[in-house]
C-alpha cells in the first residue's frame, strides 16, 4: 500500500501506523458514557472505501485521514487529520 | 547417453559434472538438471507422494510435479527444488525424496497395495479417532510415510539480498509476446524491468522449431536482447521468478544471483528479494500445457508434448527413442514433427478428434482414437483404443502429451480477480485483469507465435495512446475441452503431485463436496507446491461433467501469492538474529559493559539487568547486593529508556491535564508530579512523572515499553482531538542520558557533582525539579524515587551520559556508591508495590492499583466517562495487594494463581495472579505483588498460590502491596 503523505509524498504503508476506522468527533464528558461508548467501541467493518486514522509515525508524525478500501487497499483521498471534514 | 551430437542451446565444449542419489553425471552448460538427466537416461528420479510411484520428469518448467529434488549437503540443503527449474552447476549435488532407499527399489511402494484406503477425504475417515492419537501416532506416520523432502534444520549459511525498483512498464516472461511488449515499451522511452526465471530470455522460443522475421526463434530473441540492452532506461532481469501482485501495483520477485555460479564471489548473496512498483504490468507468462486424465498417465515415460519438445530441440536431449503422441491440439503434430526430425521413431499421433486438421502435417499414422493403457515399471507399451472400441498395444518408450493450454493468468488472482471460462478457447481466461495488468500472448490465449507478437505489440500501443497501432481483432480458434478418458480407473492422475486420482475427484462429488473450494480441501487436489499448475483446470472440468454442468458454472480456484515456492530466507534478507530488530543502546551501555554487567533485552534495548562482582554467587546475589547498597549507602542506575517527551505552549498544562487522569495544571513550576494516563475506554494506559519546567513548558516520562505508544497518543490529542490547543509536543528520549542516584548518600553525592547547587532538603524537597548546568551543558535534576530512598534523577545531554556515569562512580567510591541494574531496580519497586510491566497489563484500572484517589473529579480528561461504568469500579475486582510466603524459605513464581485455602484447584475458584516475585533483602524472604479479587478486604488472610505449570502450591499471607517504609519518610529524608 502507498499511501500520499501531504508532507512527504509518496510513501510506504510500512512508514505509517494505522489505528482504525477515523471515529467521529470526541464527545465531552457531560455527553454521558453513552456518547462514549459509541466514540470509542462503535465501528461499522464496513467492506469498501472506509475512511481511517492513520499516523505518519516513520515521517512527519502527522495524524492523516486515509481513504481505504478495505477489499482491495486502493487509496483514495489523504488529509490531515485536524483539518479534515468530519 | 541420450545427447544428440549436434543441436540444441547448449555448449558441448563446456562439460558440467554433478551426482544425482550419488552417482557421478555429466551435462553441459547451458543445461537444466532436468536435461541433463534426461541426457542421462534417467527415466524415474522420485517417488510420488502418497503411493510411492515411481514417477518420471513430467514437464520443462514450474508446473513440474514430479521432479522434485533436494539439491546440496548439510545446511545448505534445499529441498523440493524442480529439476526443470534449476539451472546445471559445476557440481551440483541432487538427491531424490520421499523414497527409500532408492527411487527405483522404494520399500514404501506397498502404500500403492493399499491404496483404496488413501482415497479422497483419507485424512480425515482414517485419522479422526481418537484425537489423543493425532500428534504421537498419526502425525509422525503420515509425516514418515508421505513427505516433501526435509529441511536441514540447521541455521542457513548463506546470505541474502533485497532491492526496490520502480517501472513505467514491469514485463514478466521474455518469451515472443513479453520481449515484443518490452521492445514496444523501450522504444516509447518507457522505464523497463523485464523478469524472467529461465536463465536465457526466448521463452518457448527456445523450445520450438519457428522463425520470426526470417530468424530462428532463439536468434530472434538475442536480438531483441541486444537491442533491449542500449535502452538505458531498460532493465532485464533474468533467473527471476516472479512470485506474487500485491496492491498499490507493486510486485514481488526473486533472483537467483548465485545459486548457479560455480565458485561464486565471497559475500554474494545465494538470491535477491525485488520488490518492483510498476505503473503498468504486462504478464507474457505464457500457457501451461494439460495433461489427459488415463489409466497409467502417470508412467515413466509419459511426458507434457511441450516438454519433450523443449528437451529435443532445445537441450538436444531424448527422452525416448520410439514415441507415440497422444494430442487433442495441433501443436501435438509439431512435437511429432520435431521427434521425427531428431531421429526418433514415431510410431503413432493418437487425437480423439474426429475428422482430418486440414493444415497440420502428419509425420506419423494418425489414430482417431485414446490412450487407455501404459504398462511397464518404465514405459514399455501403450494400449490405444480407437474410435470403434478397438484396442492395440504398441510398443513405445515415450508417449508425449498434448491436452491443450491454460493461460497463465494465476497473477491477477493474486488481486481477487476471478478467471472467466472461455467457451472458444476451452479455457479459463482474465477478460477484466485489475487495473494496470495485462495479459498478452499465450496467457491471452494467443498461442501462435504471430498472434501473440501482434498482441503484444497492440497492447503496449494502446496502453500508451497510439490506437493506430492497435492489432486486428483476434479470431479465437474453436480448442478442444480438458480432457478426461472414458472408463480410466484410479490409476489416472488429476493431480500428480498430490496424488489425486479421476476416482477421488467422482468419490468427492458424490460423498457432496460439490465446490471447486471445498473438492480442494477434501482431496488435497491444485495443494502441492504446483499449487495446481499442472491438473486443477482438469480437475474441474471432471467435477463439472460430473454434475453435468458446464466448467464455466463450476469455475476454478483462485490462485494465490507465491506462484511458486520461494525461499524464507529470500524474505527474510539480512532481517536476522540479531539484526531482525534494530539494537538500541543507552548512553551508558559501554560503561556498564566495562563494569561487568549482563544485559537483557527490553524492546529494542539492551539494559544492564545485573553487575557481577567477585563472590556474587549467582545472578540474585548481585541483584540482592545491589538493592541493599541502595538501601543502605548510595545506588546508579541508567534510566535513559524511559520515554522523555516534552510538551510546551501556551496549552500546555491544559493539555496534559486532559491527558492525565490526576490533575496536573495546578502543578506548580519547579515541582514533579505522578501522573497516570488513561486510555479512552477508562484502563490505564501508561505512567510517569511530569515536571514543570517553566510556565509554559514541561517534560514527562514514560515507561520504556509506551514511549512510543505515548508520543501518537499525544501527537492525536493534539492533532485530531483538539487541535485548537496550542501547545506542541517533541519526544525527547535520545536526546538525553538519565541517570538515577538512589540511596540515603544520593545527596551527599550529587553535592559533590554540583557543588554550586543548594540540594539540602529545604532548598530542593522531595518532587523539585531544576535545571543547571554541568560539566559546560544543560543538566535536569528531579528529586524522584522508584525505589522509595532518598533519591534523584539527573538528566545530562546523550554524548555526557558516558562520563556522568564514571564522574559518579568516582566521586562516589567512599560513599559506597554501587550500579545497579533492572532486577535490583525490580526488587526496589516491588518492595514499595509500585506497579510495572507485569501490573500495567492494559486490564487494569486506576483504583484497582490503588490509585483510585488520585483520579480527579473536576476535569475532562481522556478515559473519565468510561472509567466510571459500573464494571470498572466493581467491588469484585482484582487489585494489587502484596503476598509473602508463610513459610519464609518457599520461592514464589512469577504467573502463579491465587485461590482460597480449602477450595479444590480450578478455575472457577480463581481469584487472581501474581503478577511480579522478587527476592527481598529487607524482608528476607521472597515476596510478590498480585491482583486478587477484593484484595483490599483480605489483608491478612492466608491463600493457596498455585502454578499448575510448574506443578507447586504454596500458602502466602496477603498484605498491603507497599512492604517497606509505607509512610515514606525515607524519601522525603
Amino acid at each position: 500500500m502507498i499511501i500520499d503523505c501531504p508532507h512527504c509524498g509518496s510513501r510506504d504503508s510500512g512508514e505509517f501506523f494505522m489505528r482504525g476506522q477515523a471515529a467521529g468527533p470526541r464527545p465531552e464528558y457531560a455527553d454521558g458514557q453513552d456518547a462514549f461508548a459509541v466514540y470509542v467501541y462503535d465501528r461499522t467493518n464496513l467492506a469498501g472505501m472506509q475512511r481511517e486514522h492513520w499516523y505518519h509515525a516513520a515521517g512527519c508524525r502527522s495524524w492523516l485521514v486515509v481513504e481505504r478500501d478495505t477489499r482491495s487497499h486502493v487509496v483514495g483521498s489523504v488529509a490531515i487529520a485536524g483539518k479534515a471534514v468530519a | 547417453m541420450t545427447r544428440k551430437s549436434q543441436g540444441g542451446l547448449v555448449d558441448r565444449a563446456l562439460p558440467i559434472s554433478f551426482t544425482f542419489n550419488g552417482r557421478p553425471m555429466q551435462g553441459y552448460s547451458g543445461d537444466t538438471l532436468a536435461s541433463a538427466l534426461i541426457a542421462n537416461g534417467v527415466k524415474i528420479v522420485g517417488r510420488s507422494f502418497k503411493y510411492h510411484r515411481p514417477r518420471g520428469i513430467l514437464t520443462d518448467g514450474a508446473d513440474e510435479p514430479n521432479a522434485l529434488l533436494t539439491l546440496h549437503r548439510g545446511a545448505r540443503a534445499l529441498p523440493n527444488s524442480k529439476a526443470p527449474m534449476v539451472e546445471l552447476v559445476e557440481g551440483l549435488e541432487a538427491f531424490s525424496q520421499n523414497c527409500w532407499p532408492s527411487p527405483r527399489f522404494d520399500l514404501m511402494a506397498i502404500n500403492g497395495l493399499f491404496s483404496p484406503i488413501f482415497v479422497a477425504g483419507f485424512y480425515y475417515k482414517t485419522f479422526m479417532w481418537p484425537a489423543a492419537f493425532w500428534e504421537r501416532v498419526y502425525e509422525p506416520l503420515i509425516r514418515r510415510a508421505a513427505g516433501l523432502g526435509k529441511l536441514s534444520d540447521r541455521p542457513d549459511p548463506d546470505t541474502y539480498d533485497r532491492s526496490h525498483a520502480f517501472a513505467d512498464v514491469l514485463v514478466v516472461g521474455a518469451g515472443a509476446a513479453g520481449l515484443t511488449a518490452a521492445l514496444a515499451a523501450a522504444r516509447l522511452g518507457k522505464r523497463v524491468i523485464l523478469v524472467d526465471q529461465d536463465s536465457r530470455p526466448g521463452g518457448r522460443l527456445l523450445a520450438e522449431r519457428c522463425e520470426i522475421d526470417g530468424r530462428a526463434g532463439a536468434e530472434w530473441a538475442s536480438a531483441a536482447i541486444a537491442e533491449l540492452a542500449e535502452h538505458d532506461k531498460v532493465t532485464v532481469l533474468t533467473r527471476t521468478a516472479l512470485f506474487g501482485a500485491y496492491d498499490g501495483r507493486s510486485y514481488g520477485a526473486v533472483e537467483q544471483v548465485s545459486e548457479h555460479l560455480p565458485d561464486p564471489a565471497s559475500g554474494m548473496p545465494r538470491q535477491r528479494y525485488w520488490k518492483i512498483v510498476a505503473e503498468q504490468a504486462i504478464f507474457a507468462t505464457g500457457a501451461t500445457e494439460r495433461p489427459i486424465a488415463f489409466t497409467g498417465n502417470d508412467r515413466p515415460g509419459v511426458m507434457m508434448a511441450s516438454a519433450v519438445q523443449t528437451y529435443v530441440n532445445r537441450f538436444a536431449a531424448l527422452p525416448g527413442r520410439r514415441a507415440a503422441v497422444f494430442t487433442q491440439c495441433d501443436s501435438g503434430y509439431a512435437v511429432a514433427a520435431d521427434l521425427a526430425a531428431a531421429g526418433v521413431e514415431v510410431v503413432a499421433i493418437i487425437d480423439p478428434r474426429s475428422g482430418d486438421k486440414p493444415g497440420v502435417d502428419a509425420t506419423a499414422a494418425v489414430i482417431h482414437g485414446e490412450v487407455v493403457g501404459t504398462h511397464g515399471k518404465c514405459l514399455k507399451t501403450i494400449t490405444v483404443r480407437n474410435m470403434d472400441g478397438k484396442t492395440e498395444k504398441l510398443k513405445v518408450d515415450l508417449l508425449a502429451v498434448a491436452g491443450g493450454w491454460n493461460p497463465n493468468i494465476g497473477f491477477a488472482s493474486h488481486l481477487g480477480q476471478r478467471p472467466a471460462w472461455s467457451e472458444p478457447l476451452q479455457a479459463f481466461v482474465q477478460d477484466t485483469p485489475p487495473d494496470g495488468m495485462h495479459f498478452v500472448g499465450a496467457a491471452a490465449g494467443r498461442y501462435c507465435v504471430s498472434a501473440a507478437i501482434d498482441d503484444a505489440r497492440g497492447k503496449v500501443a494502446a496502453l500508451f495512446g497510439r490506437e493506430g497501432e492497435v492489432a486486428a481483432i483476434f479470431e479465437e480458434p474453436s480448442l478442444a475441452p480438458p480432457l478426461v478418458v472414458s472408463g480410466c480407473d484410479k490409476k489416472a492422475f488429476v493431480d500428480f503431485q498430490h496424488d489425486v486420482t479421476v476416482s477421488d475427484v467422482v468419490l468427492a462429488e458424490q460423498e457432496g463436496y460439490a465446490s471447486v473450494e471445498h473438492l480442494k480441501r477434501y482431496t488435497t487436489l491444485g495443494m502441492a507446491t504446483d499449487q495446481g499448475k499442472i491438473g486443477q483446470v482438469l480437475g474441474h472440468a471432471l467435477l463439472a461433467r460430473q454434475q453435468g454442468k458446464g466448467i464455466a458454472a463450476v469455475g476454478t480456484i483462485a490462485a494465490r501469492p507465491p506462484h511458486t515456492p520461494v525461499c524464507i530466507g529470500a524474505l527474510a534478507g539480512i532481517h536476522r538474529g540479531e539484526h531482525l530488530k534494530p539494537t538500541r543502546l543507552t548512553p551508558t551501555h559501554d560503561w556498564a559493559a566495562s563494569q561487568g554487567a549482563s544485559f537483557v533485552n527490553a524492546g529494542l534495548w539492551k539494559r544492564a539487568q545485573w553487575y557481577t562482582r567477585p563472590g556474587d554467587a549467582d545472578w540474585i546475589d548481585s541483584a540482592v547486593r545491589e538493592a541493599k547498597a541502595v538501601r543502605s549507602a548510595v545506588g546508579i542506575c541508567d534510566v535513559s529508556t524511559l520515554g522523555k517527551i516534552e510538551v510546551a505552549g501556551p496549552d500546555a498544562a491544559l493539555l496534559l491535564d486532559r491527558l492525565y487522569c490526576n490533575a496536573m495544571a495546578s502543578l506548580a513550576a519547579g515541582k514533579v508530579r505522578y501522573g497516570v494516563m488513561l486510555r479512552e475506554d477508562g484502563f490505564v494506559f501508561d505512567d510517569g512523572t511530569v515536571a514543570r519546567i517553566a510556565d509554559d513548558r514541561f517534560v514527562i516520562s514514560t515507561t520504556t515499553a509506551n514511549a512510543v505508544a505515548v508520543m501518537r497518543h499525544i501527537d492525536y490529542a493534539l492533532q485530531v482531538i483538539w487541535p485548537d490547543l496550542d501547545a506542541k509536543a517533541c519526544s525527547v528520549t535520545e536526546n538525553w542520558a538519565q541517570v538515577a542516584v538512589a540511596g540515603p548518600n544520593s545527596r551527599a553525592l550529587l553535592q559533590r557533582l554540583l557543588p554550586d547547587i543548594d540540594l539540602s532538603n529545604s532548598a530542593f524537597p522531595f518532587m523539585g525539579a531544576l535545571e543547571g548546568r554541568w560539566s559546560g551543558a544543560p543538566m535536569r535534576l528531579f528529586r524522584i524515587s522508584f525505589s522509595g530512598e532518598l533519591a534523584y534523577e539527573i538528566a545530562v545531554p546523550t554524548g555526557l551520559g558516558d562520563a556522568l556515569m564514571r564522574m559518579l562512580t568516582e566521586l562516589g567510591s567512599d560513599l559506597g556508591c554501587t550500579p545497579y541494574g533492572l532486577e535490583a531496580l525490580g526488587i526496589l519497586r516491588i518492595e514499595k508495590g509500585h506497579a510495572a510491566g507485569g501490573e500495567l497489563n492494559g486490564q487494569v484500572t486506576a483504583g484497582d492499583l490503588g490509585l483510585g484517589r488520585m483520579v480527579s473529579k473536576k476535569k475532562d480528561f481522556i478515559g473519565r466517562a468510561l472509567a466510571e461504568r459500573p464494571a470498572l469500579a466493581h467491588s469484585d475486582r482484582q487489585v494489587l495487594v502484596g503476598l509473602a510466603p508463610v513459610d519464609p524459605s518457599h520461592r514464589v513464581t512469577g504467573g502463579s494463581h491465587i485461590l482460597p485455602v480449602g477450595v479444590p484447584v480450578s478455575a472457577v475458584h480463581d481469584a487472581g495472579h501474581v503478577t511480579s516475585v522478587a527476592f527481598s533483602p529487607t524482608k528476607g524472604r521472597w515476596i510478590a505483588l498480585g491482583l486478587l479479587a477484593r484484595g483490599a478486604d483480605r489483608i491478612g488472610e492466608v491463600v493457596n498460590v498455585v502454578s499448575p505449570v510448574r506443578e507447586t502450591s504454596m500458602e502466602m499471607i496477603v498484605s498491603s502491596p507497599v512492604f517497606v517504609d509505607p509512610e515514606g519518610e525515607r524519601l522525603r529524608g
